[in-house]
């Protein structure tokens, strides 16, 4: 059976080139780059070479403001402790309530260790509350951290960034962005939207996992959050992984072409096509989240009436591979809080589903998936106690 | 993905006895869509007073659906007083078990049992005890419900409350009264003379009758949890020969066990004078 591959928001196929380019640091150039011999230290200039193809993905002017870690975990992990811990003295985090759990657990912790946490809500369609972070910045006095993600991991959803960054900078406030679901996906340039921190993960962009980048701006006060060695320049502490370093940096220059020769604008094409077809042969669904301020790959629609985990293990037995916000498929008895944070009507939540391509994915997938879901919503329905049979 | 045994997937594939009946003996519905889980269960009566047909409707996961195609399986031919005896546990036990975390699917399935045959004998509609304790407000589990999973599953962390029947899953603010309440059950089952352990004397039988019932029901679930077990070789006397299985089989702590949990469960449910041995 074929496989279909649209749950490309949970992890990314490991580009061809990506894993080619880190062989020869598996099996020949293994060395430590912090070495003191040729053998070792020769490896240290590719891994350079890696930081400036980050940087240049990213906009930022100095390559050293690219700190390698281990995932987009850490990274935001590094990002909020970091900078509380620069602080000295309890502060305020402002943040949003559609957040991944990589920011919101975070935020938990520091609310414990008495810093104010502040969620800013969203609307109907998943739309960041500007007056509700505006009057929070006047709110609160004192030294305050923004975080806030750039787009949505389950409803693709965009934050307008660059704004949050303006405003957040006026009113003296570090800013952090989780760029995860960003990257890759719309230009990110860090001279445009002036962001402190920003956090990538490898895996989410055709590297793979277990590695991430976090840049931090020059100038921003700091401190590391994974501490040993000197490492990252004192910021990161620990062996660099280099093979990972090194596909990182392939994957940045290929999503930074990928940007610019047109693939975005055929995945936006094909995602359309997925969402026109399923909303014309499938009654009562609808798209969750603005479908104008979002990112070309992803579509979250909810079947009515249906439940989510159902749907998707009937949708992988015909080889296609989603993903759910339903609160069996989470593994929890809660739907997702995004969801949720939206208002989505009840009959609509537990049935949410989450198709996210690729650069990867095919026109002829797509039609697969358009001839398979809409056998699957009926099947489902047909069980259903809330439908209305014959 | 969840590790669900093949014959959960198979009734997830292929549920038996879906729809409805036109003119049920006996019909319910429990759960929501704000749940996430829902059932609708019915029945017809044969002319032998067994049940002859049985549908569901179900929204929810896999095993919410599985566990409502195996309910239909299992009560068709019983009749209601039969049928009325079948516990979650079964329930999970037909489709070869169900992840912890999915074990309120069964319970969902003997839920909606039960409010069908009082549909069947009352006419009413509903089986809600207005004057019952709401306990968990997110998913509407009263204390009944709650302490009568904690009693038939043996449970004892507000964790598994959860996993039986949602309660405490949702903002938490309620799990702290539901350990009350598992401790209030627990207790109770501690101190309730057990009733057959009263009788002044045994016969042979009926003692290792209750030994085997002792280990099964005090002994078995907390090994379990550790993946261990424990087997009656034999009763010679006051002599209870037994084996530990599983993760406790050569397990350094045996000795422990066996005293601090065999030996104590054995004295307190069958008779002080018995001693323990490993083989």
């Amino acid at each position: 059976m074929k496989t279909v591959y649209l749950d490309n928001n949970a992890t990314t196929r490991p580009a061809p080139e990506v894993i080619e380019a880190m062989m020869p640091f598996f099996t020949e150039l293994w060395g430590n780059p912090s070495s003191m011999h040729a053998f070792g230290g020769q490896v240290a200039r590719p891994l350079e070479a890696a930081r400036e193809e980050v940087a240049d993905f990213l906009g930022a002017e100095h390559p050293e403001e690219i700190v390698f870690n281990g995932c987009a975990t850490e990274g935001d992990n590094h990002a909020l402790f970091g900078v509380a811990a620069a602080w000295g003295k309890p502060g305020t985090i402002i943040t949003s309530r559609v957040e991944h759990p990589a920011v919101l657990g975070p935020c938990l912790r520091l609310r414990e260790m008495g810093h104010t946490v502040v969620e800013i809500g969203v609307d109907g369609e998943g739309l960041f509350d500007m007056a509700a972070y505006e009057a929070a910045l006047a709110a609160h006095p004192g030294p305050k951290l923004v975080s806030v993600m750039w787009a949505n991991n389950e409803t693709g959803v965009l934050f307008p960034i660059r704004r949050i960054a303006e405003l957040g900078k006026a009113a003296g406030a570090t800013v952090h962005t989780d760029a995860v679901q960003a990257a890759g996906k719309v230009p990110i340039d860090v001279r445009e939207a002036p962001v402190d921190l920003l956090t990538v993960a490898g895996h989410k962009m055709h590297a793979p996992k277990g590695v991430g980048v976090l840049y931090v701006r020059r100038g921003t006060r700091i401190k590391p959050y994974v501490i040993g060695g000197h490492q990252e320049r004192g910021r990161r502490g620990g062996t660099e992984n280099v093979p990972y370093i090194v596909g990182m940096g392939v994957a940045c220059r290929l999503a930074k072409a990928a940007l610019t020769d047109g693939s975005e604008l055929r995945i936006a094409r094909l995602r359309d096509k997925l969402e026109a077809g399923l909303l014309a042969t499938c009654p009562d669904s609808r798209v969750n989240g603005s479908r104008t301020h979002r990112v070309p790959n992803t579509l979250n629609v909810s079947f009515e009436y249906i439940e989510g985990e159902s749907v998707l293990y009937h949708l992988s037995d015909r080889g296609i591979c989603a993903s759910s916000g339903s609160a069996c498929a989470a593994g929890s008895l809660e739907p997702s809080h995004v969801i949720r944070a939206m208002g989505v009507p009840f009959t609509a939540v537990h049935g949410s589903i989450r198709f996210s391509l690729s650069r990867y994915t095919t026109e002829e997938e797509i039609d697969y998936v358009l001839h398979h879901c809409p056998e699957v919503v009926a099947e489902m329905r047909a069980l259903s106690p809330f439908v209305k049979h014959g | 993905m969840w590790d669900y045994t093949d014959k959960v997937m198979d009734h997830f594939r292929h549920p038996r006895n879906v729809g409805t009946i036109e003119h049920p003996d006996g019909k319910a519905t429990v759960g929501s869509l704000a749940c996430g889980d829902a059932l609708t269960f019915m029945f017809k009566l044969g002319p032998d007073g067994r049940i002859a047909e049985a549908k569901f409707q179900t929204f929810g996961c896999a095993s919410a659906v599985a566990s409502s195609s195996a309910l239909t399986e299992m009560v068709i031919g019983k009749t209601v007083e039969e049928a009325e005896k079948i516990t979650n546990r079964e329930i999970a036990d037909y489709l070869g078990g169900l992840p912890d975390q999915k074990m309120h699917c069964s319970v969902m399935g003997r839920e909606a049992l039960e409010a069908a045959i009082h549909n069947y004998r009352t006419g009413e509609e509903n089986v809600v005890q207005v004057n019952d304790e709401i306990v968990c407000t997110c998913f509407g589990v009263s204390k009944a419900e709650i302490e009568r999973v904690t009693r038939e599953n043996h449970l004892h962390s507000v964790e598994e409350v959860t996993n039986f029947c949602k309660a405490g899953g949702g903002c938490g603010m309620c799990r702290d009264r539901i350990q009350e309440i598992v401790d209030e059950v627990n207790h109770a089952a501690a101190a309730a003379p057990a009733p057959e352990a009263q009788p002044k004397r045994l016969t042979t039988l009926q003692r290792i009758k209750l030994i085997e019932r002792t280990l099964e029901e005090q002994v078995r679930p907390v090994l379990k949890k550790d993946g261990g077990d424990v087997e009656l070789i034999d009763v010679d006397g006051d002599v209870v020969r037994i084996a530990f299985r599983g993760m406790c089989a050569g397990c350094r702590s045996a000795a422990l066990t066996r005293d601090n949990l065999v030996a104590k469960a054995l004295h307190e449910f069958v008779d002080p004078a018995l001693t323990v041995e490993m083989v």
